[in-house]
């Protein structure tokens, strides 16, 4: 195989990454890495390295139209960033020391736990009790548009959300991923904030959180613009058809579908990194 | 309940933060395809080697040097500013934020921004941990 072909191949998987990222809200990150180690025999931190842009080309994309429709919550963004940032640097110095077989094990645990997280009912709650006096502080509570006008909410738990935010950190530069998973669990479990509001809000994270590690990754050279290029172009055309099929599409038998498949992907990711052949 | 209240310059501003995004992205994709055009005529009919890690060479790790290898028209170092420019996208609108927390007095959130700001400075250019 030639790199043409290769870089074709590897494009058109790319793509499908992106569409059901973006079809199942949970990104083309927790696909692009298995598909790119395991298929592919790329070394993991190859893979990291172009999965990370990936995710920056998907979350920014994905932000620009969010933000426009007053959603995002950008203090509440602007404020967890200092978290993600510091912990995504964290992760990022934790890659060049950790052995890829223990990385690739982390990934799978992780790949794991965010299955469970989006096979789990959400519960809608409507309440709407007294704010956190550092968020009032903070001026984080605000409203979002709804069917009935703008709606107000309050926001709460900041110093427990700011913990959890550390932590997706840090995933995210470890694994090469967004962790959209643990941010949203931050903003919405812990936080208390609005579903719609808490997704809107951590994928206009999830740019930010990568490009704190991207940077130490690139000096690091990790980052190949010969494997990187069909990647980010695969995912990012992946991602925008996926946003415009979002209207049509049956996503909950597409998150069974892309569940399933992600457990599949971890088991191997597991397997793979305990005999150490990744 | 002031604090409720989403005043028109907010709503200017998600759309100066949307349209800033926006561009970024797009720039940056069409200056891969191109590099990555250059690359695939060049470099095409090589075999890929990436197996084992070897981590890339000095000239694609620092801003400088890969915007010297891009002015240079080498395929590789184009695509590497590309990837570059989409780093850049999410810093710049950090960047943005500074100066819109800046012109409307708010105190903390210009330093909780800085903050950002420094770590994602010292990531891109600092480099080594």
């Amino acid at each position: 195989m030639n790199i043409l072909e290769f870089s074709a191949l590897i494009w058109l998987g790319s793509l499908v990454a992106g569409l059901l990222g973006a079809l199942t809200g949970l990104g083309g990150g927790a696909l692009l890495v298995p598909f790119l180690t395991l298929v592919f025999k790329v070394d993991m931190r190859y893979a990291i390295g172009a999965s990370l842009i990936s995710v920056i080309a998907t979350s920014s994309g994905a932000a620009a139209a969010y933000v426009k429709e007053g959603f995002t919550n950008m203090r509440v963004g602007m404020f967890l960033e200092i978290a993600t940032t510091l912990g995504a640097l964290l992760g990022a110095f934790l890659a060049a020391r950790i052995p890829t077989s223990a990385i690739a094990i982390i990934f799978g645990l992780v790949l794991l736990h965010s299955a469970y997280l989006s096979s789990r009912p959400l519960p809608e709650r409507l309440d709407n009790d007294q704010p956190d006096p550092l968020a009032t502080r903070l001026r984080m509570n605000s409203t979002y548009p709804s069917p009935h006008g703008l709606q107000a909410y309050y926001v709460h738990a900041v110093p427990r959300g700011f913990g959890i935010m550390g932590l997706a950190g840090a995933l995210s530069g470890l694994l090469g991923i967004g962790s959209g998973a643990v941010k949203v669990l931050a903003m919405d479990q812990a936080m208390r904030i609005p579903f719609k509001v808490s997704t809107t809000t951590s994928n206009f994270m999830i740019g930010v959180t990568a490009a704190a590690s991207a940077g130490v990754y690139l000096n690091r050279g990790y980052i190949d613009p010969g494997l990187s290029m069909p990647v980010m172009l695969g995912v990012l055309l992946g991602s925008l058809l996926g946003a415009r099929l979002l209207v049509r599409a049956q996503t909950r038998l597409l998150r069974i579908i892309f569940s399933a498949v992600i457990v599949v992907l971890a088991i191997q990711m597991i397997y793979h990194g305990v005999t150490g052949r990744l | 309940m002031s604090s409720f209240k989403r005043t028109w310059t907010e709503q200017q501003l998600e759309n100066i933060v949307g349209n800033l995004l926006r561009v970024g992205v797009m720039l940056a994709a069409v200056v891969v395809f191109g590099g990555g055009v250059l690359y695939l005529i060049r470099h095409g009919a090589i075999s890929p080697d990436y197996r084992v890690f070897h981590g890339e060479p000095a000239d694609l790790r620092s801003v400088s040097s890969i915007v010297t290898d891009a002015l240079a028209l080498q395929s590789r170092g184009i695509i590497q500013l590309g990837l570059l420019l989409l780093v850049a996208t999410p810093i710049a609108r950090v960047a943005f934020s500074l100066f819109a927390f800046a012109q409307q007095r708010d105190r903390t959130y210009l330093i909780v921004t800085l903050v950002v700001f420094t770590l994602l400075l010292y990531s891109l250019l600092g480099g080594y941990l």
